[in-house]
């Protein structure tokens, strides 16, 4: 301190060489309400996973309905419950849409023989263990083969035009027929092409082993030299000239049976639906391989959750934006003319609130029974869902009405228009724009709730919904839980990313928490 | 007297808005067609009477040679709502069950009174568990503020708030019901409600329930009680020679009350209305699952009675909140200038 008390004049020297010192401009950059908001937003980890997870939902449902090789309206007959399936995982034992399965000989030889027969491993590249301990065969079942064969009946041209695709490439799709006594009497398996085998027993589904342990074929036969054309047609396979059967008499096997209407064939599933797909319906399918599943009615879970992903974002966004004009104009008028205009406003949108939005839909949805059950769904949302930015955008003109600067913006003479909009609106986005970030996920989560209360049915035609999906599932909860696994999951991310989000976005927004945050 | 006032004042406008809302669901209602459950070969005689006991037609000219109906007035909507309101008030008469097959014929109140023991069981429960839970969490949370268990509780207080109730309740089911069997998947039925077999199946429901409301109060009260522990009179009650604990339990914990107590109370009410999804999913013979049905079925005494009753817990919830902070603490004077 010392050093300081006795410093000489000269050392002294003005700051500017005139003594007047002016207002200097600004140097730094100004930052913009919403930069800074945004610089905000970043700064808070949580949120920014969360906006990640969005834009990855976002995409997933934009994207996802172009790439898959189904639509809404596809269903299958047979593929049914079939289990998930990624290509990538196909040598290892998760996803490679295979179960799991423990069972007693019967059943296991009932899907080792499909294997046998055509290649087409039901049971998964015919591995197996056996316990002795238990008499259980202990395999993994894939889903997308256990179809096996089924009875098919096809018209004259149906089954030449399939007999050519047979010969063109190369693919086995009809098999040999069995003929009709020696199929299992059973009712339920009577038509079941897979029983291919000699059976035994009062109901014939005792399975008959020859000394390896193999099965034996009963398929139909003909002798070469004999009468061809006697219900059973053939299909001459490449290469395959008949074969020499137990008596020593050369025969061809039949594969077609004559009915009514054409000819009734056994053929592989899996091989007729690439066929039915590719030659025949050309719709884009190359074969049966799904990602996240089917549902119980055989619809493609990918593609409806994606689609129905899609719907919900759009119908949330359209709703949000009418909300939110809706809600600020409403909004701004009450808080700035306020006095009676405010009151009988007021109580208009408390009246509106009051009423349980279930009692809304359910009621325009008995009025409007013709139109669209979106159309609905729409009015009812909007008819609740502005009152609350209403509220907000009130509440903000409310505190700022009053101050100096709207005040000098009224003496220099701005109408009530600009003032609404150009000085005190711009205080009220903040908010505007949080609520709408969380009225997005309450917007998904109650048409869910409707859709899977079964109010609202909105799966018509190419449009699902995740509700619809989830409700779907329930009922096969025990046996196939993946139907609600995967648009559960989606449901959860996406509530728990918008939360996030939103959480972010109303701190980002708060000018008062600049720094505090450290 | 400023709490009189306000409490009258808010109770009026309570029972205006009520009032609207049945005025104008009731209207929307009778202006759908009507539904008249007929059977082939049905006497066109005893059709139009029914629809005079119920209230659409008057003056109902029959000829009685032929048995047909001559003519008849339609009975204007607003009378159809003051002959409504005249029957609730004299005889206690809400109508009865037209379409919904099981209830045909039958008093809807009593209907109705039938179905509200299982959904107020429920949620009764669900609150008993999840309030204590709740607050002990968030207080918990409130005092080890930034402290690693804070940051667990907080981690699954947003997961489960994020999670929507219908996929807890599935999850719920799924693994306590179909892969532990712990529990049955759905309620049991008949009247025994407080029989054991019958409390356990109710369990799941229950907890599916509770879950949500733990993550709300947790989140709650925790935000208001690290408020009210940063206040200036907290640091004056250590100076004082209060232990934390004292501190905490006399000061802390009694502030941050005003907010929670209100909204706990409010719960309380709303236990009435129970959870659509929750009662679907796990069939529980509630007041929900009526609710849905006289939706279904379009039965619409019924749909006027719930309504109704769903309107009124609603909105008495709210003015319970609004009521109950003058009473908890005195320093809010309600409605005052």
């Amino acid at each position: 301190m010392e050093q300081y008390t006795q410093i000489p004049k000269e050392k002294f020297e003005f700051a500017e060489k005139k003594d007047v010192s002016h207002d200097k401009s600004l140097q730094t950059k100004p930052r913009s309400y919403l930069r800074d908001a945004f610089s905000r937003f970043c700064k808070n980890k949580g949120s920014v996973v969360g906006a990640i997870i969005i834009i990855c939902l976002v995409l997933f449902a934009i994207i996802v309905p172009f790439c898959t090789q189904y639509t809404v309206s596809y269903q299958d007959s047979y593929y049914t419950t079939t289990l998930p399936k990624l290509h990538l995982f196909e040598n290892t034992s998760f996803w490679d849409g295979c179960e799991e399965k423990a069972s007693g000989k019967t059943s296991f030889l009932y899907y080792f023989a499909m294997g046998e027969e055509t290649g087409h491993n039901a049971v998964k590249n015919q591995k197996y263990t056996y316990s002795e301990e238990t008499g259980l065969y202990t395999y993994r079942l894939d889903s997308y083969q256990k179809n096996g064969m089924i009875y098919k009946n096809f018209s004259r041209e149906e089954y030449e035009a399939l007999q050519q695709y047979q010969l063109d490439s190369g693919k086995q799709v009809i098999y040999p027929m069995v003929p009709v006594k020696s199929r299992p009497q059973a009712q339920q398996d009577s038509n079941d092409a897979n029983y291919y085998f000699q059976t035994s027993g009062s109901n014939k589904t005792q399975i008959v082993l020859d000394e390896e342990g193999k099965v034996i074929p009963v398929y139909e036969t003909w002798p070469v030299k004999g009468e061809r054309d006697n219900g059973y047609h053939s299909l001459r396979i490449e290469g395959e000239d008949g074969f020499v059967n137990a008596e020593g008499e050369t025969v061809w096997y039949s594969y077609a049976r004559r009915t009514s209407s054409g000819v009734e064939c056994r053929i592989n599933y899996y091989e007729y639906y690439i066929y039915n797909h590719t030659q025949v319906l050309k719709d884009g399918i190359t074969e049966p391989y799904f990602v996240f599943g089917t549902t119980g009615s055989g619809q493609d879970i990918l593609t409806c959750l994606a689609s129905g992903a899609r719907f919900s974002f759009l119908f949330a966004i359209a709703v949000a934006v009418v909300n939110l004009v809706v809600g600020a104009i409403y909004g701004a008028i009450e808080g700035y003319y306020g006095g009676k205009i405010d009151l009988v406003m007021e109580r208009i949108s408390d009246i509106l609130s009051a009423v349980p939005t279930m009692i809304i839909i359910t009621l325009l949805k008995l009025h409007m029974g013709g139109s669209s059950q979106i159309l609905v769904l729409f009015i009812a949302f909007f008819l609740t869902g502005w009152i609350s930015m209403a509220s907000s955008t009130r509440m903000q003109f409310y505190r700022f009405k009053n101050q100096e600067y709207v005040l000098a913006a009224r003496t220099l003479g701005a109408r009530d228009r600009r003032v609404i909009w150009k000085h005190i609106f711009p205080n009220a986005i903040g908010t505007l724009i949080t609520g709408c970030a969380l009225i997005i996920p309450s917007m998904i989560y109650s048409e869910t709730s409707l859709s899977y209360l079964g109010i609202i049915n909105l799966s018509s035609g190419s449009i699902t919904s995740v509700g619809t999906l989830i409700a779907a599932g329930q009922s096969s909860l025990a046996t196939a839980p993946f139907i609600t696994m995967f648009p559960s999951v989606f449901l959860i991310l996406l509530m728990l990313s918008f939360n996030l989000f939103g959480n972010g976005l109303r701190d980002a927004f708060n000018p008062t928490l600049r720094g505090s945050e450290g | 007297m400023y709490m009189f006032k306000y409490v009258m004042k808010r109770l009026g406008l309570m029972l205006m808005t009520f009032a609207i809302i049945m005025v104008m669901s009731f209207v929307l209602i009778k202006l759908l067609p009507i539904v008249v459950p007929a059977q082939v070969g049905m006497d066109a005689r005893i059709q139009y009477m029914r629809l005079e006991a119920r209230g659409y037609i008057c003056n109902l000219v029959m000829d009685e040679k032929t048995n047909q109906v001559i003519s008849f007035d339609y009975v204007p909507v607003m009378k159809q709502f003051w002959l409504y309101i005249v029957r609730i008030f004299k005889d206690g008469d809400f109508g009865i069950g037209v379409t919904l097959a099981q209830y045909r014929n039958q008093p809807v109140w009593d209907v109705f009174l039938e179905k509200l023991p299982p959904t107020i069981l429920i949620n009764v429960y669900s609150t008993i568990i999840g309030v204590p839970i709740g607050l002990g969490l968030g207080i918990y949370a409130a005092l080890r503020k930034n402290k690693w268990e804070d940051q667990v509780i907080n981690v699954i207080v947003i997961l489960l708030i994020s999670l929507p109730s219908m996929v807890l309740g599935l999850v719920i089911q799924y693994v306590f019901c179909f892969q532990l069997k712990w529990f049955p998947l759905t309620m049991q039925s008949g009247y025994d409600y407080f029989s054991w077999p019958m409390f356990r199946s109710m369990l799941p429901a229950v907890f599916s329930l509770c879950l949500g409301s733990i993550a709300g109060y947790t989140r709650f009260t925790r935000a208001e009680l690290s408020e009210v522990l940063t206040g200036e009179y907290m640091l004056l009650a250590r100076t004082k020679g209060l232990t934390k604990g004292q501190a905490t339990i006399r000061h802390a914990l009694r502030n941050s009350m005003v907010p929670i107590f209100p909204s706990i109370l409010s719960e309380f009410i709303a236990v009435l209305s129970g959870s659509l999804i929750i009662e679907a999913m796990f069939s529980i013979p509630g007041v929900g699952g009526l609710y849905l049905d006289s939706i279904t079925y379009q039965d619409y005494d019924f749909f006027m009675l719930l309504s109704g009753f769903y309107t009124l817990v609603g909105l008495t919830a709210g003015i319970v909140v609004d009521i109950s902070y003058g009473f908890i603490d005195p320093r809010i004077r309600m409605g005052a200038k």
